[in-house]
């Protein structure tokens, strides 16, 4: 997690770096010249690292304020020469999709990569979306990484088959490898120097009336994709295995521990795949021709095994009679069943066991909580929360009080960000919806329309101010058109928080910490003629009226909820002491039934068992001072606030 | 040699860059060192866990198999069990905090944290061995209970379990931080480093 292993300039020195950090490494060992981005995860850190070196490495890095116009720029950048990285969330690419089905027809020049980072489990994600499906539909090469140090490697590699082919290639992390640690070795750091620069006779089109030329031109890309001799595809393990292992990614490695850790090393037969679409077909019928049965590791969905299997069928004759067990037989799978969640060494284990016919193994070592040793202790679920102090949950609060007094059954739509949360018991289970960047404002923006038809409630939308810039002027400037009328609350916490607070056009610095124009969210709301309300959370109660009073006019308005994260605030100013003083307190005597710790919920507000009072973890507490006005008795005191 | 060391805590807690010292400092000795995180809940209250998986040029997965950590380092007790549970085995080494981080439904009285005693004796009974302590009010005096992390890393260091020299820890922490964060940090470690230094220092039992 240091800036220092990416930029030292020792050749053979190993240094310890993220899959992230390895990949910024790799595109700076390309002589890459631009980056850019949306923040995602699991693939942030990429681009932050990168703009934090555009000074140093001469190179231009940015955060687009979303997907398709960081692909846009990075093509642009290729055409005139210059290398290129985009690197994106799989939902990125959702986004980036419409313009990468045309740039793989009218081709690249320099060095396209884009870096997609795929969340099998959905660590930090909405969804375990497998972007192989939209690198198949763009007919898009895709490299997966099985370790760290390969991903450094084949961004390298991944950068000069780009310019083979004049075609974007796309690198394909999981999470195991974005936000995993490993040795990487260092290579040469070379100069940048030639200027950017289009010749007079070079063009990027597609032509609509030349559409299957372009398209016959891809196939044949493709084609000599397949036939390349990778340093990534390879094999291991008795010439002729009857049984093989067909994987790609960290479950390859999953997979060759569980053959290492069932004594199946002569039996088994590993074939690594670095290049995973298209198929590498030559290399694969090679093993399959002695293989009797196949067993496939590969995160998300089963691409591989299908490309493999369809494979097989062609050439039946050739290679006889094989079983294929993977996600389609449900061998490989583990408690969600085949294809959700993600793999590890002990569902290879299980799976290896059954294709092998081995007995299920006694574990060398038992885990405690078989017996004898039954569980004792209850080991309580730990639910996701805002942090303390955050705004979100003063200005969910605020919402869900107003709402109330409403009476009216209002209806929220949530969006991308930290306050999906508001979904659980930390936002009062006040969203109603949640699905993509900028989802809240259309959803929300349709459901008003139904006034109509007789929708009687109100609507709100929840956006944060990085998605509002991502994806919600669009539907805005629909809701204006089409005369919606909901409430749109933009929780504006001045960053991009649930990624690592990266900056957002809001913010007034850009990706290499130079300070640039601040694009304000009232300004762009007033541009499209909708009226515009902002307003400070932490001051609870005037928010609450604010969010009651807009409510009542039922007209399509805008208010910004505007207080700093509380995690950049804390790093800043020196934090006010909050403390309950217990003389006060009236504990459950109070018949506010434990309103700061029950009812709020900061984790800051903790009960005081012993004394039977309110207390505030001070190693928590970050200072907002928000609970001390919800306090009925009055009784928590904050102390040097400004 | 493959040693399997887990971080268990709540995000927030700095898992990661606990993680990020020991797996540092292992490729500062010359070893290989591959971790596996959870991140994302951080921050946001959620159960994190780092797997650090250490070994002298072997390639492995980041993911430690169930039943095969040799140590647990753990930054909360309730996080320290609910990983044992599922990672430990009855080798397994444990260091812990005793500063417990109350999940949001304690808070809210709808379930009841376990005691200290009780979660200390279960521990105890599941693994070979534990050493806790509060880390948080160690941080607390090396100047920020935020720190607990880094002490914990000190302790870890301290009883020589790993085949990492102390110097090698102290100059990651050099490196990942600047300025009072790396003064704090530094001194963090050498206080975590006293609670278990001396005492191991007498009995080596590395586990390479």
């Amino acid at each position: 997690m240091s800036i220092t292993g990416v930029k030292t300039d020792r050749p053979g020195q190993a240094v310890l770096l993220t899959g992230n950090e390895a990949v910024a490494r790799g595109a700076l060992e390309a002589g890459v010249g631009f980056a850019s981005s949306y923040p995602g995860s699991p693939t942030a850190e990429v681009l932050s690292i990168l703009g934090r070196l555009a000074a140093e490495f001469n190179l231009y890095a940015e955060w687009s304020i979303n997907e398709i116009v960081a692909l846009e720029g990075a093509a642009a950048a290729s055409f005139a020469g210059v290398r290129a990285l985009c690197v994106m969330k799989p939902d990125g690419l959702n986004v980036a999709i419409d313009f990468l089905t045309t740039l793989a027809m009218s081709g690249t020049k320099s060095g396209l990569v884009i870096f997609v980072g795929d969340d099998p489990n959905a660590h930090s994600s909405i969804k375990e979306e497998d972007s192989r499906y939209l690198a198949k539909l763009a007919h898009v090469p895709v490299l997966e990484p099985a370790t760290v140090a390969e991903a450094k490697e084949m961004v390298k590699v991944a950068f000069e088959l780009s310019e083979t082919l004049r075609y974007p290639v796309i690198v394909r992390g999981v999470t195991r490898i974005c936000h995993a640690s490993g040795n990487v070795v260092l290579g040469a750091l070379p100069p940048r120097e030639k200027a950017p620069c289009i010749p007079p006779e070079e063009r990027f089109l597609t032509n609509p009336g030349a559409v299957p030329a372009y398209h016959q031109k891809q196939e044949e890309k493709l084609r000599r994709a397949a036939e390349l001799e990778l340093p990534f595809n390879r094999y291991e393990g008795p010439a002729g295995a009857e049984i093989l292992v067909i994987g790609c990614g960290p479950a390859f490695l999953y997979a060759r521990e569980a053959v290492a850790s069932l004594g199946l090393t002569d039996r088994v037969g590993l074939l690594k795949l670095g290049l995973t679409w298209p198929l590498p077909e030559k290399l694969v019928l090679n093993r399959l021709r002695s293989a009797k049965k196949v067993i496939f590791a590969e995160e998300t969905d089963p691409i591989l095994e299908e490309s493999v299997t369809s494979l097989a069928a062609r050439h039946w004759s050739a290679v006889g009679e094989i079983s294929f067990f993977g996600k389609n037989s449900a061998h490989v799978a583990g408690p969600f069943g085949p294809g959700a969640g993600e793999l590890n060494v002990d569902i290879m284990v299980k799976a290896l066991t059954a294709v092998a016919g081995l007995p299920v193994p006694e574990p060398a070592v038992s885990p405690p909580q078989d017996p004898p040793f039954a569980p004792g202790v209850p080991v309580i679920d730990r639910e996701l929360a805002f942090c303390a102090g955050c705004p979100h949950r003063a200005s969910f609060w605020a919402v869900r009080a107003a709402l109330e007094l409403d009476g009216r059954n209002g209806f929220v739509t949530g969006d991308i960000g930290c306050y999906t949360l508001g979904l659980g018991r930390t936002g009062y289970y006040l969203l109603r919806t949640a699905h993509c960047m900028g989802a809240s404002v259309g959803v929300a923006a349709g459901l008003s329309k139904l006034a109509r038809l007789g929708f009687g409630q109100p609507v709100v939308a929840v956006i944060g101010d990085s998605t509002f810039f991502h994806a919600a002027v669009p539907a805005l400037i629909d809701a204006r058109y089409n005369q919606a009328r909901f409430l749109c609350v933009v929780l504006d916490n001045g960053t991009t928080a649930m990624t690592g607070h990266q900056p957002h056009p809001g913010m007034g610095i850009n990706a290499m910490g130079e300070k640039a124009p601040a694009v304000a969210i009232e300004e762009v709301v007033a541009g499209l003629g909708i009226p515009c309300t902002i307003q400070d959370p932490y001051d609870i109660r005037t928010t609450v009226r604010v969010v009651f009073d807009l409510l009542q006019q039922n007209q399509l308005h805008v208010l910004v909820l505007r207080r700093e994260c509380a995690l950049t605030a804390a790093r800043q100013t020196k934090k006010p002491r909050v403390y309950v003083d217990q003389e006060r307190c009236l504990g459950d005597a109070c018949g506010c039934v434990r309103f700061c710790s029950r009812v709020f919920s900061c984790p800051a507000n903790i009960w005081d068992a012993a004394a039977g009072k309110a207390r505030i973890d001070e190693a928590v507490c970050t200072g907002c001072g928000v609970c001390a006005a919800n306090c009925p008795q009055q009784a928590i005191v904050v102390e040097g606030r400004e | 040699m493959l040693i399997n060391l887990i971080i268990a805590g709540v995000g927030g807690q700095g898992n990661v860059l606990a993680s990020q010292i020991v797996a540092g400092a292992a490729v500062k000795e010359g070893l290989t060192a591959v971790v596996g995180e959870t991140f994302g809940a951080s921050q946001r209250g959620g159960s994190v866990m780092s797997h650090v998986r250490i070994t002298r040029g072997r390639e492995v997965g980041p993911l430690i198999p169930r039943g095969q950590a040799d140590l647990l380092a753990a930054l909360e007790p309730l996080e320290c069990l609910r990983v044992l549970r599922v990672f430990g085995n009855r080798e397994t080494r444990v260091i812990m905090n005793e500063r417990p981080n109350y999940p949001i439904s304690v808070l809210q009285g709808e379930a009841a944290y376990p005691s200290l005693d009780d979660l200390k004796a279960e521990i105890g009974k599941l693994a070979r061995l534990i050493l806790s302590f509060s880390a948080t009010d160690v941080a607390q005096q090396a100047g920020s209970p935020v720190a607990a992390n880094v002490v914990l890393t000190g302790a870890l260091a301290g009883t020589g379990f790993l085949p990492i020299a102390l110097d090698s820890y102290r100059r990651t922490i050099a490196e990942l931080f600047t300025g009072n964060a790396r003064e704090l940090n530094l001194r963090a470690f050498e206080l975590g480093l006293e609670r278990t230094g001396r005492r191991v220092a007498q009995s080596p039992r590395r586990l390479d």
